[in-house]
């Protein structure tokens, strides 16, 4: 039972592949834009999740994929034609799949009403397929493509019902049902008739039966040695037609009269074969929901099966739980590394040369086996991009806006964690950027814009991070209004002047909309803030730009991998600290000369011909015992990814070091000005700074006018 | 998520279980901070481990003392007698942190020693007396217990501990409540 609870959660996990894959190329698909491997692709989708829903005895599942399937086949036999109301339909076809995929894994029923619109509207379209010949065929048990032969020239039709007790006597039926499939094109469809109810059902008894159709060029002693092992216990009837469009012919049954069970070599060889069945098991799932059904097509053009089966022998689908393990080993391994090295620090030089340089390369190999066990968790993040256009194309439907969404650098690959967690984020960005942002059409001439608003997605690299930019051609933000608003609700004092960025950055407090009216897309004030939280918790950020009447555009800056980093240990009294890598632009020990105090208020030093403000970490932090002195220490000049630059003065820098990220909230709770924390060589913890935490910090430190606190977790503080 | 879970009515199944076998007896931990003896219910407590140095956390109260590593996992220290007002504890080798965890979350609290394990049926467990309201200590306190002539005051972990997710709290404080 829980095996095939696994293969269930295969098929579930699989279809919702599938049907991503048919939105995709619905969303694409529409009159003047037919491509014949995308509708393909399309049919292919919604035939397998019907195969695979048939096999799990999902009925509302399969009837409906049915219905689903046979417009699909008349579109790419080109007996429909292709409408734009065609499309609509196909997509919210595709809908109710997801809604029936989910009602079948969540065992429940489809609510009532869900089904028939759609199928009312895929009938209509269907009702323009005319063959009379073709149409009989479609309504038949599977559909046109079960019956069409294949290079084979034997169809037979071949009934397989085991004993109950078959898996005792440790046979398989999946193994020969896969040997059925690979004698051709095999159509398999599983009898559930037989299953008792949950409270009579024993667990270790079998009680499903298999009907295959199988089109194929093998001899019938060859179809009933598949079932040599187990017909002395089970039914297995084979009949065979002898060309597609005759009466069945002749029809044989075999019920075993074979010598009892297999002897023990055999049997070995069977259960060997069932291994290595298992293991490549999903492998051939998929690859038959490929190939299968390109076979009605074999007189016509090349297909894209060989394309498909090129794809699946070079993929392999492995738990996440497995590569989550590899992650923290290689976490471990970095560490204990660190220490080892640390430890080999003290040794006298140039006698231990040979273990220096084993070390030297360990290192190496660390480094190298940590980015691949990373990539492994990589994915593009069109992954996440490819559900926008949907998103917008409702959302213009619903505001009467004309919207196009552009994309660029859908291959930039990120962390699963962080590809997974962009969703809701990006959904909500966008919803804002089309409601808030992008004028109605009319306003857009009136501006002398063009009708069509714009909204570009895009995803690139940018010094070890991943930023992703939202922006639009809309209206910007109208600062007047988010000020009046932010005093309306107190959350600035009546009268005072922030500067436009700080306008700007209102958008992202809790409860905050300047939606005139509530609208069903935004405007419940829940939007920006949420985002902002969703982000930073992912150790990213997010940044506004906006030029009123040209638009805005959010940056969001997200870490690569939440596993590991390349830092610099610094020490400020008997702290240290780890900074990333990618902030850190160079350190370098003042001079008194090019040290200033400005307006009394912060110092600022003066480097490659610009002016940087110094943060003392031990005023930030509160250290005692540092080196207050920064002519004495050291100034590390970092970087923010939104190109601002800071002074941090800290006592020493020790060096560099790769080091595993590990979580402060797990057990306690974030802190200002600290992305994470480490674990050093010794054993000790360290944490790992937020630049653009630090620099919020000491602005706030300096300046009079104090931001309003962002969702800041200061209420539990008198806690424990 | 399915583990969590799961394991989560487990664990709360398993306590209960220990505690009904044992008929209303409680095994509690106690220990010393000062001159005043604290309990904690041993089912609470994952370990008792030495003082190792701690790394501190920028701008807290002084009773977080920082972090530590605890087999690869980061857990904050808190000092209990600088938590109860008597002042940042100056920790010796002979100091030890007793491992808490609360709900999903792992503790170490900063004590003087380790005292006694306690077998304490519920009705030997005394009220405390009232204090002045507006006392926050008062609230993390379950209940007073005489073990010989001295005084053990039985702490509240979940309460104690209880930080700003107060709804993940609530099974776990009932475990350890009831």
């Amino acid at each position: 039972m829980e095996d095939l609870q696994q293969f269930k959660q295969t098929f579930f996990d699989e279809s919702g592949e599938f049907l991503g894959v048919a939105e995709a190329g619905l969303l694409r698909l529409s009159p003047d834009n037919v491509d014949m491997e995308e509708i393909n692709a399309i049919f292919r989708a919604v035939h397998s999740i019907k195969g695979g829903g048939g096999a799990f005895g999902f009925s509302d599942l399969v009837a409906f994929a049915h219905e689903f399937e046979t417009v699909m086949d008349g579109v790419r036999n080109s007996t429909i034609p292709i409408t734009d109301d065609l499309v609509d339909t196909l997509i919210r076809a595709n809908d109710v799949l997801g809604q029936l995929l989910a009602n079948a894994r969540d065992n429940t029923k489809p609510r009532a009403g869900l089904t028939e619109p759609v199928v009312a509207a895929l009938k209509r379209n269907a009702a323009t397929l005319q063959e009379p010949d073709h149409s009989d065929e479609l309504k038949g048990t599977e559909s046109a493509t079960a019956t069409a032969p294949a290079a084979g020239n034997g169809i037979f039709s071949i009934r397989f019902r085991p004993k109950a007790d078959l898996l005792l006597s440790g046979n398989d039926p999946t193994f020969m049902l896969r040997a059925l499939k690979n004698m051709g094109e095999a159509e398999i469809e599983c009898d559930i008739g037989g299953l008792p109810t949950l409270a009579h059902l024993e667990p270790e008894l079998l009680y499903l039966g298999w009907s295959v159709t199988l089109v194929t060029d093998v001899k019938r002693s060859e179809i009933l040695d598949v079932f040599e092992f187990v017909s002395d216990e089970s039914l297995v009837e084979i009949t065979e037609h002898v060309t597609e469009f005759n009466k069945p012919s002749g029809s044989a049954t075999a019920i075993g009269k074979r010598p009892g069970p297999a002897a023990p070599l055999e049997l070995q060889e069977l259960s060997k074969n069932a291994i290595s069945g298992n293991l490549t098991v999903i492998d051939d799932i998929s690859s038959a929901a490929q190939s299968a059904p390109s076979s009605p097509r074999s007189g016509g053009k090349s297909t894209s099966s060989g394309d498909g089966a090129h794809l699946t022998s070079h993929t392999i689908r492995v738990d996440l739980d497995k590569i989550d393990r590899l992650v923290n080993m290689v976490g471990e391994m970095v560490i204990t590394q660190a220490m080892v090295a640390e430890h080999l620090r003290d040794l006298p030089p140039g006698e231990f040369q040979e273990l220096l340089e084993g070390l030297e390369q360990l290192a190496q190999h660390t480094r190298e086996l940590r980015e691949s066990v990373m990539s492994i968790r990589a994915q593009p993040v069109g992954s996440v991009f490819s559900r926008m256009p949907r998103l917008v194309r409702e959302l213009a439907g619903e505001t009467g806006k004309d919207v196009s969404l552009v994309t660029s650098g859908e291959n930039t690959e990120v962390d699963k964690t962080v590809v997974e967690n962009l969703v809701d984020p990006l959904t909500h960005m966008i919803r804002n950027s089309i409601d808030h942002g992008l004028e109605t059409p009319d306003v857009r001439m009136a501006a002398g814009k063009s009708r069509t608003g714009t909204v570009h997605l895009s995803a690139a690299h940018r010094s070890g991070r991943i930023v992703i930019e939202v922006s639009d051609d809309g209206r910007g933000i109208d600062r007047p209004r988010v000020l009046k608003k932010a005093i309306e609700r107190g959350l600035l004092p009546a009268g005072s002047t922030p500067s436009d960025e700080e306008i700007d950055n209102m958008i992202f407090l809790p409860g905050f909309s300047t939606a005139e009216k509530i609208s069903n897309i935004s405007g419940r004030g829940v939007g920006m803030d949420v985002v902002r939280r969703n982000i930073t918790s992912l150790g990213g950020r997010i940044g506004v730009y906006s030029t009123p009447g040209q638009g805005s555009r959010f940056v969001l800056s997200l870490p690569l991998t939440l596993a590991v980093l390349d830092g610099m240990v610094i020490s400020v009294g008997a702290e240290r600290f780890v900074l990333p890598l990618t902030n850190i632009v160079e350190s370098l020990r003042p001079k008194s000369s090019e040290l200033h105090g400005l307006v009394n208020k912060c110092d600022v030093m003066m480097a490659r011909g610009e002016y940087v403000r110094l943060v003392y970490l031990h005023q930030l932090f509160g250290i005692p015992g540092a080196v207050v002195d920064s002519t004495k220490g050291l100034v590390v000049l970092v970087e923010t990814e939104d190109g601002g630059r800071l002074g941090l003065v800290v006592d020493e820098v020790l060096g560099q070091q790769q080091v595993v990220i590990k979580s402060l909230e797990s057990n306690y709770r974030r802190l200002d000005g600290v992305a994470a924390a480490t674990i050093l060589g010794d054993g000790r913890v360290a944490l790992i700074l937020d630049v653009a935490g630090l620099q919020e910090m000491s602005q706030h430190a300096g300046s009079l006018v104090s931001r309003p606190q962002i969702a800041g977790p200061s209420t539990q503080s008198h806690l424990m | 998520m399915k583990t969590s879970a799961a394991l989560a009515p487990a664990a709360s199944l398993r306590n209960d279980v220990v505690a009904t076998a044992n008929t209303n007896e409680e095994q509690y931990v106690t220990f010393t901070v000062g001159n005043e003896e604290y309990g904690v219910n041993i089912l609470s407590v994952r370990e008792i481990r030495g003082w190792t140095p701690e790394s501190r956390l920028p701008n807290l109260p002084d009773y977080v003392r920082g972090v530590i590593n605890l087999r690869g996992i980061i857990i904050p220290i808190f000092d209990l007698r600088a938590r109860f007002g008597g002042g940042t504890t100056e920790v010796t080798k002979r100091h030890v942190v007793v491992v808490v965890q609360v709900g999903e979350r792992t503790r170490g609290i900063l004590v003087d020693a380790i005292s006694d394990i306690l077998s304490i049926t519920r009705d030997q467990i005394k009220p405390p007396p009232s204090m002045e309201t507006g006392m926050v200590e008062a609230q993390y306190l379950s209940g007073l217990f005489t073990a010989e002539n001295r005084m053990v005051t039985l702490l509240d972990v979940a309460r104690l501990f209880a930080v700003e997710t107060c709804d993940d709290e609530h099974p776990a404080q009932k475990a350890l409540t009831n």
